[in-house]
């Protein structure tokens, strides 16, 4: 306690250490990955990573605020596809600058994965503007109906491969720049950006929006400003999942986002609970997981996916995790202590 | 110009299926609050009783005898079909939506989405995904009227429609189990308090919604020649938008909203472009939306607080 009366020390420094240090880690990781594990692993791996970012991101709005989309497979093929076309388009560029390299890929993997995000959000803005002035279930098949719009018009759009999909216009397919390193940096980023707007301001008010919004209205929330603030946040994390997925694989598809991909995020989060991050991030990795392990009862998957999600409304309609956390927060408050004496 | 009546024929037609799917969708929203998104699964459903039971009745594919299938048996499908998703209807209301009732919103329209999904997939392994041609339980006759051909299908699909909402209008508004639902969706607690039993009158409400699906089920298969396990997702979205157009809850308001997304998407098939025939839906759900949120033949209910 004794800290609390003292001049603060500036905590900068900590937060850069602690960076690097993730970032290190996260590096030698991959190393790791990439040297120890076999490739139908480090894929799972992967998946799970997009599949983190996915869940975090939707509960945002499905959790957090509890709004419903049930289209955001839609905004992800938006990331998808800005990503892997604005890559195909700045890759040269970059390269006349940084020369061919690792560093330039990154440049333009980044760079691409910005521009998919902003994207993203774009749409998610679009469609939130009208729609999240109405209720919930509105919302819900409003943006069902984005999603679908969304794929058409990628069905449509011929200088992007249309049906048959995009693959850069190259025989040689995607380039695959989607890495262990790069798929759990982006999960670090978005967890921290998406728990630092929970436990803001911000996201109490967002709470308070799910929990009762004529109240909040009362109180001066301004609700519709702020339910699409995170509407469009997190249309843009889907956006990042979808340009790392995309970069994963030789080519992408408009039916890779198809409402099968909508109703796996919707099962990622309430498997692990509505309003929880770190329940929302396992969930992601139970889908993965669980995917692979149905690989042989594909058929059946959905009929599977169908009977959890009625099952868990019926039993438990809060999700397994419900809006607790689970966290490293008891060995932060034990660092503290430390730090004090 | 007799091009332009020809796409209002096809558009009035496909416009009166998606007004029968709408009544279900406006009837359950009306009482429940509910966007009950198994209504269009209850529909393909209705499509398949309807294939099954025109087959064992023996009308194979469109081989039928040349006196056509007698205007009796055709009934008999039809009637069979209804009463088969209205078991369905009431079974999903049972088992599904009956214990979160009382829950938040979310949770019975995350139940829905569950069922819906269900459903779809069972039908998948059940029906296996191809699509299946319907039996012709009426034979094709074409008159010509001034350059529109008009066949007896098309007519058909409007008479049988129109004569169900006209029914349907009569029994919310005669009968006292009618009457019981427009209470219910007044107010749930006062007429619990009026002595309506709400359990049996929100059976009733599936039962009725979920017959008029079935029949919108086979109009489409005989209309539209095949069916398959996934046409209800589409076609229920559609119907879904045509009872938010007309005013959600509102009985004439499905009807009206059914057959102006019909006509809509046929005139963009024809003059726009067939490829934005699935789009013009949703454009059309966004700006009723936004601009006037109650629909066409809505009313504004204050919130109370």
């Amino acid at each position: 306690m004794s800290a609390a009366l003292g001049p603060r020390k500036p905590r900068w420094p900590l937060r850069a250490g602690v960076a690097a240090l993730t970032i290190a880690a996260l590096y030698a990781a991959g190393l790791g990955v990439q040297a120890g594990l076999i490739e139908y692993v480090q894929r799972i791996l992967l998946i799970a990573g997009i599949n983190v970012i996915l869940a975090v991101g939707l509960n945002l709005i499905n959790g957090t605020t509890g709004q419903f989309s049930i289209g955001h497979a839609g905004f992800m093929a938006v990331g998808a596809y800005t990503t892997a076309f604005v890559g195909v388009q700045i890759a040269p560029h970059v390269a006349s600058l940084l020369g061919s390299g690792s560093v330039a890929d990154a440049v333009t993997f980044n760079l691409a994965l910005l521009v998919g995000a902003a994207f993203a959000g774009l749409a998610g803005l679009v469609v939130g503007l009208p729609s999240l002035r109405l209720k919930g279930d509105y919302l819900a098949i409003v943006t069902l109906g984005f999603g679908e719009i969304i794929r058409i018009v990628f069905n449509n759009a011929q200088f992007l491969g249309g049906a048959t999909g995009y693959n850069g216009d190259s025989a040689a397919g995607l380039p695959t720049y989607t890495s262990f390193f790069w798929v759990f940096f982006w999960v670090i980023v978005v967890i921290g950006l998406i728990r630092n707007v929970t436990f803001s301001q911000t996201g109490r008010s967002l709470v308070a929006i799910r929990e009762d919004e004529i109240a909040a209205e009362a109180m001066a929330t301004p609700t519709t400003r702020l339910k699409v603030l995170a509407f469009t946040l997190s249309a843009a994390t889907a956006g990042i999942a979808g340009g790392l997925f995309a970069h994963m694989q030789a080519g992408i598809r408009p039916e890779d986002f198809k409402f099968d991909k909508s109703i796996d995020m919707i099962v990622m989060i309430i498997v692990g609970g509505l309003g929880s991050i770190s329940g929302a991030a396992l969930g992601g990795i139970f889908v993965a997981v669980s995917l692979e392990l149905m690989r042989d009862l594909q058929e059946y998957r959905l009929v599977l996916y169908a009977l959890l999600l009625i099952v868990i409304m019926l039993v438990r309609p809060e999700g397994i995790l419900g809006q607790r956390e689970l966290s490293f927060g008891w060995l932060t408050r034990r660092f503290a202590r430390k730090e004090d004496a | 110009m007799s091009e332009f009546f020809q796409q209002i024929i096809n558009g009035l037609s496909l416009g009166s299926i998606y007004a029968l799917i709408a009544l279900g969708y406006t009837m359950v929203y009306g009482i429940l609050k509910l966007i009950n998104f198994a209504h269009g699964e209850v529909f393909m459903v209705g499509a398949y009783g309807g294939y099954f039971i025109a087959t064992a009745l023996g009308v194979d594919g469109y081989e039928a005898s040349g006196a056509g299938f007698p205007l009796l048996l055709a009934l008999v499908v039809l009637v069979a079909a209804m009463a088969l998703s209205a078991a369905l209807g009431v079974t999903i209301e049972a088992l599904a939506y009956r214990p979160v009732r009382s829950a938040p919103r979310l949770t019975p329209l995350i139940t829905a989405i569950g069922v819906s999904l269900f459903l779809q997939n069972v039908a998948m392994r059940l029906f296996t995904p191809n699509p299946r041609r319907y039996p012709a339980i009426l034979r094709e006759l074409r008159f010509e009227l001034g350059g529109v051909i008009i066949t007896n299908i098309k007519l058909a699909i409007f008479v049988v429609a129109i004569g169900l909402m006209v029914g349907l209008q009569q029994f919310v508004q005669r009968t006292w189990t009618g009457r019981a639902m427009r209470a219910l969706s007044l107010n749930m607690d006062a007429a619990r308090l009026m002595g309506i039993d709400v359990n049996r009158t929100i059976r009733a409400t599936f039962a009725v919604g979920s017959a008029l699906a079935a029949a919108g089920g086979i109009l489409f298969g005989l209309d539209q020649i095949t069916i398959n396990p996934l046409m209800g997702v589409l076609t229920g979205m559609k119907a879904f938008v045509a009872a938010v157009l007309g005013g959600i809850g509102n009985i004439p308001g499905a009807v009206v909203g059914g057959l102006l997304i019909g006509l809509a998407e046929q005139l963009t098939a024809g003059y726009l472009s067939p490829d934005y025939r699935d789009a013009i839906t949703f454009v059309i759900l966004v700006v009723i939306l936004v601009a006037k949120p109650e629909g066409l033949l809505g009313v504004v209910r204050q919130e109370k607080v």
